[in-house]
């Protein structure tokens, strides 16, 4: 979407300041720098100005200021979001949200926490860890994000498949619109009668309204715990057991796969004494009382040797599972010791197609000539490809985010979604195009426009506007038979 | 049973469309009597299970499709729906299931209606033809509109298929009753929600504690034992409750007392007088002669919101107008959800 052009009118920002402490705006461009981009850091521009409002009373007041003068605002968490949905626009303004980093409430009774949006997602966890509680959904920047980015983006993590999404976890929210309205949705029961505008708000990526608070169940942790590595020779050998340990009823907390780039790039990398000739590993933890979990790893123990696996190891002491994680959390990093850029991806598939797509990525890795590797929740069937590349060749910068797009496609040809859980934000405008039909993009637009129709909130996100849809499938040739696969394509 | 009625139902829309006439979206008929605003348009037809994929987890199936046709399709692979959803007179389809949003005695452990929901197919008010979510566990491609059509009551549009998450059915079944009176049994299901265990359904029912335990049979057995009190002679209470045939939802027998469902903090005190308590205290029914407004005062002391029972609630803020508007601009589905005047 074009934003207007808007003044650096004076006036307005003094009536920002005015509403705010001394210090929480910010428009020197040095002190704007750590806000032009999110992590998604190819893509930058900087703000026109940043409020860092200290209350939830001051977020009104900016966004009544901002609604007033038309300025466009950009919520922003803790800025660690994958596809550029905190990027800044050039004429407005980021509202950062971290200075809201109370726990307002833990309510035991009720097993909920009611906090902030800027309060970190794995502080939650940690208040509550003496009662032995927790917060389900752990992506993997849960030491930095925050859980009005995880609301945002719809958050999910390593254990989502067995304990579900940021939307299965929480129970309330609290959201001001531009409008000036505030929404009480939910509470601290399930299900409130009305439309499911919890649900709807759950990945918006902050293009409906301002979460200003947030109410999450808290679970009981299991007592038991065991982690099983499995090694295969082959990654379809791989993907087929992860088909297979589902639909023989077992549902894993957690069911990662590595292949064999991202495993040994762990291995040199966090020494977690992963086999280091094996094609793909899987890593699978299982929870539940001491009987269930006993149960359960004999159980997938021998379904994994079924389908192939050479070596099991089984992870039964917390410093043996705490090892074995350890590289697969350190994955991104260790890749990134490997090659100068890599570029993540974020599909999910049907995990039927798993090996179909796997052996579709590696013949577009070799087309490109770059490599790709793999490391995912194989769980959900949600892949995390890794595009290895080198932004000071020329060209190549082009290639990634090329190769990037048609994998995306193929995701999208077998049943998937361009994006399962780092969220459309700037960087899948353009791959929304192939999942999305005209009729739902307008769709889309109107719902937009139902909580903003002024178009002020987070501007040019999530949503690709016909227009773009329309030069991309001009543009678009299927399978990557591109006539001129170096050119800049916006 | 299986008919793709979809051509005909987007002819329906746009020909109501066309001469401004509203439509009342009738399925099964067994949670929402046919009520008399506008024409009913018969949507049960549109029928049958698209795709079925035991090992994803995951069904496809037209609106019209039957609950029992879907369970008992799912049991033959043991998995089931785990949002158990009421079949009202053994009846209901699974569009009318998503559409209520009405969710089982599981809820809270086995998750809702909308958890489940991962994507869906549906005509919006201009008679368009439009695909949100899809098969798969994660998707945040795009505002999450499938999820916002559970307990929308049609009032969004109607919905032509919907792929659901599917689970696996426990391995043991076994329920315990601990006689108790409400405030023990309240206390009881809030201390042991915050320990981990095999719980998977609570229910005070007036005279005593119903607990089922679900999963692994090593792990119900051991759970039994802590848990105590004496297996329930009855076990099939469960589908009782789910399908509301339990003596308090029976309205002949209770002298005109009114029956309110009170969604709310689970550890919220309870109302005096006759009441169902269910997910962990988070759902309860109430049987009073209260007037609407009490019983409203105590739903918003407790942090929830009270209904009639088995009644659509209303859309009535002026977003959840806007939102309608957007979907159904001539506002032609199910009118009576919604003040149209007010549009």
């Amino acid at each position: 979407m074009e934003v207007l052009p808007l003044m650096k009118d004076t006036r307005v920002l003094e009536r920002l300041r005015s509403v705010l402490a001394t210090g929480a705006l910010i428009t020197e461009p040095a002190a704007m720098r750590p806000y032009e981009t999110d992590g998604l850091t190819a893509i930058r521009e900087m703000p026109w100005a940043v409020a860092l409002p200290g209350s939830e009373d001051e977020v009104c007041e900016v966004l009544a200021v901002c609604r007033e003068h038309s300025v466009p605002v950009v919520p922003r968490g803790a800025g660690t979001g994958l596809s550029g949905g905190a990027r800044p626009v050039r004429d407005g303004l980021v509202l950062g949200l971290s200075k809201l980093n109370r726990i307002l409430e833990v309510d035991l009774d009720n097993c909920i926490a009611r906090v902030q949006p800027g309060v970190r997602n794995l502080a939650i966890s940690e208040a509550v860890a003496e009662h032995g509680l927790y917060y389900a959904p752990d992506p993997s920047s849960q030491l930095a994000c925050s859980i009005g980015g995880n609301v945002a983006e719809n958050s999910g993590g390593v254990h989502c498949l067995k304990y579900g999404l940021t939307v299965h976890n929480v129970v309330g929210l609290k959201v001001r619109t531009i409008d000036g309205d505030t929404l009480e949705l939910g509470g601290k029961g399930f299900d409130y009668p009305g439309y499911d505008l919890l649900a709807l708000l759950c990945g918006s990526e902050g293009m409906l309204g301002v979460v200003t608070e947030v109410t999450v169940r808290l679970l009981p942790e299991a007592p038991a715990k065991v982690v099983l590595l499995a090694a295969f020779r082959t990654l379809e050998a791989a993907a087929g057991a992860v088909t297979r340990i589902i639909s023989e009823g077992v549902i894993p907390a957690g069911l990662e796969l590595m292949d064999q780039l991202t495993l040994r790039a762990a291995e040199d990398f966090a020494n977690a004494g992963y086999p280091r000739d094996a094609a793909a590993i899987l890593l699978c933890e299982l929870d539940g009382d001491a009987a269930e979990a006993r149960a359960l790893q004999g159980y997938a123990a021998r379904l994994f040797g079924e389908e192939g696996a050479y070596d099991i190891r089984q992870a039964e002491s917390a410093e043996h599972q705490a090892r074995l994680w350890a590289g697969r959390k350190a994955a991104f990093p260790a890749v990134g010791r490997i090659a100068p850029d890599y570029y993540c991806m974020d599909g999910t598939i049907p995990r039927a197609a798993l090996a179909e797509v796997l052996k579709g990525i590696g013949e577009l890795s070799e087309r490109y000539g770059l490599t790709v590797g793999n490391v995912f929740h194989a769980g959900d069937g949600n892949l995390h490809p890794l595009i290895l590349y080198d932004a000071n060749q020329e060209g190549q910068v082009e290639l990634a985010e090329s190769i990037g797009r048609e994998i995306l496609e193929l995701c999208v040809s077998v049943g998937g979604t361009v994006t399962g859980e780092h969220g459309v934000g700037v960087e899948k405008l353009t791959p929304m195009c192939a999942q999305f039909a005209a009729a739902e993009l307008a769709q889309f637009e109107r719902v937009k426009e139902a909580f903003d129709p002024a178009r002020l909130l987070n501007p040019g996100k999530a949503i690709p506007t016909l227009s773009r849809c329309a030069e991309y499938g001009g543009m678009h040739v299927h399978r990557g038979e591109l006539p001129f696969p170096g050119l800049e394509r916006f | 049973m299986s008919e793709d009625r979809a051509a005909q139902l987007i002819d329906a829309v746009r020909s109501a469309a066309a001469d401004g006439r509203q439509l009342t979206l009738l399925g099964a008929g067994s949670k929402a009597p046919a009520a008399n605003h506008g024409n009913a348009l018969a949507v049960a037809e549109h029928a049958g299970v698209l795709d079925y994929r035991p090992e994803e987890l995951v069904l496809t199936a037209r609106g019209g499709t039957p609950l029992a046709d879907v369970q008992a399709l799912l049991g033959q692979h043991r998995q089931q729906l785990p949002f158990e959803p009421p079949m009202i007179g053994g009846r209901g389809t699974l569009g009318g299931a998503v559409a209520t949003g009405w969710s089982g005695p599981g809820r809270p452990w086995r998750g809702a209606v909308r958890d489940a929901v991962l994507g869906v197919e549906m005509i919006n008010g201009l008679g368009e033809r439009l695909v949100f979510g899809g098969q798969v566990m994660k998707n945040v491609a795009g505002y999450d509109l499938s999820r916002l059509q559970t307990g929308a009551w049609g009032s969004l549009g109607i919905l032509l298929s919907i792929s659901v998450r599917v689970s696996p059915q426990p391995e043991r079944e076994y329920t315990c009753r601990l006689a108790c009176g409400a405030a023990e049994a309240l206390a009881w299901m809030r201390q042991w929600a915050r320990r981990f265990s095999p719980i998977s359904a609570t229910c005070f029912d007036g005279g005593a504690l119903n607990v089922r335990l679900s999963g692994m049979a090593e792990s119900v057995e051991a759970a039994a034992s802590r848990v105590g009190g004496e297996q329930s002679p009855d076990p099939s209470l469960w589908q009782a409750l789910r399908d509301r045939e339990l003596p308090i939802f029976e309205t002949a027998a209770q002298g005109g007392a009114a029956l309110w469902q009170i969604h709310c903090a689970p550890a919220a005190k309870l109302p005096t007088g006759p009441c169902l308590v269910e997910w962990g205290g988070a759902r309860r029914w109430w049987r009073t002669d209260e007037p609407p407004s009490a019983v409203r005062a105590y739903a918003a002391e407790a942090d929830g919101a009270a209904l009639p029972a088995g009644v659509a609630p209303s859309f009535q803020t002026p977003l959840m107008r806007r939102l309608k508007r957007a979907f159904d601009p001539q506002a032609l589905f199910n009118p009576h959800l919604i003040d149209a005047d007010a549009l």
